[in-house]
């Protein structure tokens, strides 16, 4: 019998669903209590993105390359951007993989409770679960397009020494202000449909407001920290001093990481408020 | 000790929620300048319920289509949050409201199982301690590593029950799935929940099946527009259900409405005119279903099904046993003769609507009838059968 294999203190909780919906604790508790839920749905996207694909890795590969090759023509020869000191393909392409990353994330996020409707109307599950899952497939490819900056750094002779060891910050905020941008746009789009045809332009517009084929430097003084507010401007500029030892971003950085902070915070806010009406409206 | 506990629930759904911006902008404005829509249409689908289920007790909810059956257990189960009151529920509720959700079809069987054990909330120990008993329950071994769209329905279908009946909750929900499937597999379905029963679980069921429900449940609930109308012994209940508000027999009752299908009577005929009048037992009988089709349905299936009081069913008779029909929008009355095969007592006529994959609606106790005459002393059985038991001496070898 099932009782005797369950601890005792399990068995015994009660859980409570109340107008508030049913409450497990905070957002990184209930996360974490359905880590192997987000890794299962993580690896279903997963095996059905290769399950036909027979050059998969190149394919991951081909468009921050793709990207990296027209800006390398555009801003590079024709117009002349300059690129902090380091070889204008290393530049962009540390930007094209962080922004490959976030943009990645958002769009498959924005619908994955639609997409997975009758999940939603059918099964408890913690929800935060779905956007948190997006999270990890572009993961595998940002993985993956390190290698070909590695190889890349390692051509034009670039190394950044000890700042390497600050990458995972980078990681950690990129995470942040892709989750929070998730989780907002994956709550909306339960509401209002009109966000996931809106993700793709938006997403478009957003790219070259972001510092990914320029340095962040084109603009100075109050106007580079207003700039900021966006928060892969911080994003980027602290990949690239990581990874390339471009100068440190200094206030702008610290913009971008409260920024991405709010946006999180918010984020967690309002899908909390929102889950609980999610199965009525979807 | 309690394992569920209803506490005055309510739950309201605004009817015809608004899913885009535009439309949702254009309300602001309105309630702005003070010209609002007024109050969206709402629907009470529960209504200060209460009741409790105790450790290890199995409970049924019966009630008519729309009569909030569906929404209790969407509230038990956490699904959707409820708008007045409170749920509890004790230990691991694992919940069936449709067999087969978060399945796959590119993904292989295997796949599947650890995918759907996750979303059902299984931890992956628990999975590959119970993987070769779901395995072997659904008997799909062969086409383990085979995407499930290349699977037969019914293949799909054990895979799917497989998994969740081997998720050893605490608090086993269950919706009406036992419409689906062959007799096989609802046999092994009905067995996993009995046993379920014996080990010590509460369970919640669903079903339009009263007789099963009456069988597997010995106290059951009866839902009428979001409100308990009773409460108590299964099979008292069945039997209050089935002859409730039927009267005037054989005469349409509400409008009921499933999909695309609008029924709008079900009559009872006698050789003699309609049921009103008393109906022999020698009399041929027909009954006849009113209905109307909103859109065109190629694969329509219409089933009329007779049941005693008591909740069994002795009668089914369906389009398909001969052909799905091909009905474009419009009115009908679907009909079913039957001639005098019953005995004298009262039946109950249940009619369902759907096609080969989806169900639009299952109304057991659509009307009901009674036969008069004389049983030949015989009350207990259904039906009569036209030929007596022959005695004939043992011829010698």
């Amino acid at each position: 019998m099932m009782a005797a294999v369950q601890p005792a203190g399990l068995t015994e909780r009660w859980t409570e669903n109340t107008v508030t919906g049913v409450s497990r604790g905070r957002p990184w508790t209930a996360l974490w209590q359905a880590r192997e839920l987000i890794g299962y749905l993580a690896l279903r996207d997963l095996r059905l993105r290769y399950r036909q694909a027979v050059l998969g890795v190149i394919w991951v590969l081909a468009q921050p390359i793709a990207s990296v090759a027209i800006f390398t023509v555009v801003f590079s020869r024709l117009a002349g951007v300059g690129s902090e000191g380091v070889p204008y393909p290393l530049f962009a392409l540390v930007g094209m993989v962080t922004w490959t990353y976030f943009s990645g994330t958002v769009a498959s996020a924005s619908t994955v409770l639609v997409n997975n409707a009758s999940l939603v109307t059918k099964v408890y599950f913690p929800r935060m679960a779905a956007p948190a899952a997006s999270l990890l497939p572009p993961g595998i490819d940002l993985v993956m397009s390190l290698v070909l900056v590695g190889a890349l750094a390692a051509w034009f002779g670039v190394f950044s020494g000890v700042r390497l060891l600050a990458a995972p910050f980078w990681l950690l905020l990129l995470l942040v202000s892709a989750f929070g941008v998730s989780l907002w746009l994956a709550a909306l789009n339960v509401r209002y449909r009109d966000i996931q045809h809106a993700v793709a332009p938006v997403l478009q517009l957003w790219l070259f407001a972001s510092p990914v084929a320029y340095p962040a430097t084109l603009l100075s003084g109050w106007k580079e920290l207003v700039y900021a507010v966006n928060p892969m401007v911080g994003v980027i500029g602290l990949g690239r001093w990581a990874l390339l030892g471009t100068p440190w971003p200094g206030w702008s950085l610290m913009v971008s990481a409260g920024s991405a902070a709010l946006v999180l915070i918010s984020g967690l806010v309002y899908f909390s408020r929102a889950q609980r009406s999610f199965a009525d409206v979807i | 000790m309690d394992r569920i506990q209803f506490d005055r629930v309510s739950k309201r759904y605004t009817l015809g929620e608004r899913t885009n911006a535009r439309e949702a902008l254009v309300a602001m404005a309105r309630t702005l300048i003070g010209r609002g829509p007024g109050a969206a249409p709402e629907l009470w689908s529960l209504r200060d319920v209460s009741f409790t289920v105790a450790d290890g007790e199995a409970l049924g909810i019966i009630g008519r289509n729309g009569a909030g059956k569906s929404t209790i257990l969407k509230v038990l189960t956490g699904i959707t949050a409820p708008t007045r009151g409170v749920s509890r529920t004790r230990g691991r509720v694992a919940a069936l409201l449709e067999v087969g959700t978060g399945f796959h079809e590119e993904l292989t069987g295997r796949e599947n199982i650890y995918l759907n054990g996750a979303i059902l909330g299984m931890a992956r120990r628990d999975i590959a301690r119970a993987f070769d008993a779901i395995v072997d329950f659904s008997g799909v071994e062969r086409f383990l590593d085979t995407p499930v769209k290349r699977y037969s329905s019914g293949m799909y279908l054990r895979l799917a029950f497989a998994v969740a009946a081997h998720l050893e909750p605490d608090v086993l929900v269950v919706d009406e799935i036992l419409a689906v499937g062959d007799a096989e597999f609802q046999r092994k379905c009905l067995g996993r929940m009995e046993q379920a029963e014996k080990e010590g679980r509460t369970v919640v069921f669903v079903s339009h099946d009263l007789d099963t429900l009456g069988k597997l449940c010995r106290r059951s609930l009866w839902l009428d527009a979001g409100q308990i109308r009773a409460e108590g012994d299964s099979k008292e209940l069945v039997r209050d259900y089935l002859s409730s508000g039927l009267a005037p027999v054989g005469v349409g009752y509400a409008v009921v409405r499933g999909g695309p299908v609008t029924v709008k009577g079900v009559r009872v005929l006698g050789a003699r005119g309609p049921s009103g009048q008393a109906m022999m037992r020698e009399d041929s009988l027909s009954i006849e279903v009113d209905f109307s089709l909103a859109e065109l349905v190629p694969g329509m299936d219409i089933a009329l099904y007779v049941s005693t009081s008591q909740g069994v069913r002795v009668i089914d008779q369906a389009v398909s046993d001969r052909e799905p029909a091909r009905l474009e929008a419009g009115e009908y009355t679907a009909q079913l003769n039957l001639p005098p095969v019953l005995n004298v007592g009262d039946f109950v006529v249940g009619v369902w609507f759907g096609t080969a994959h989806t169900e639009f609606l299952d109304e057991p106790a659509a009307a009901t009838f009674t036969l008069h005459g004389n049983d030949r002393g015989r009350p207990d059985r259904v039906l009569v059968y036209e030929h007596p038991v022959v005695v004939r001496p043992l011829s010698p070898a």
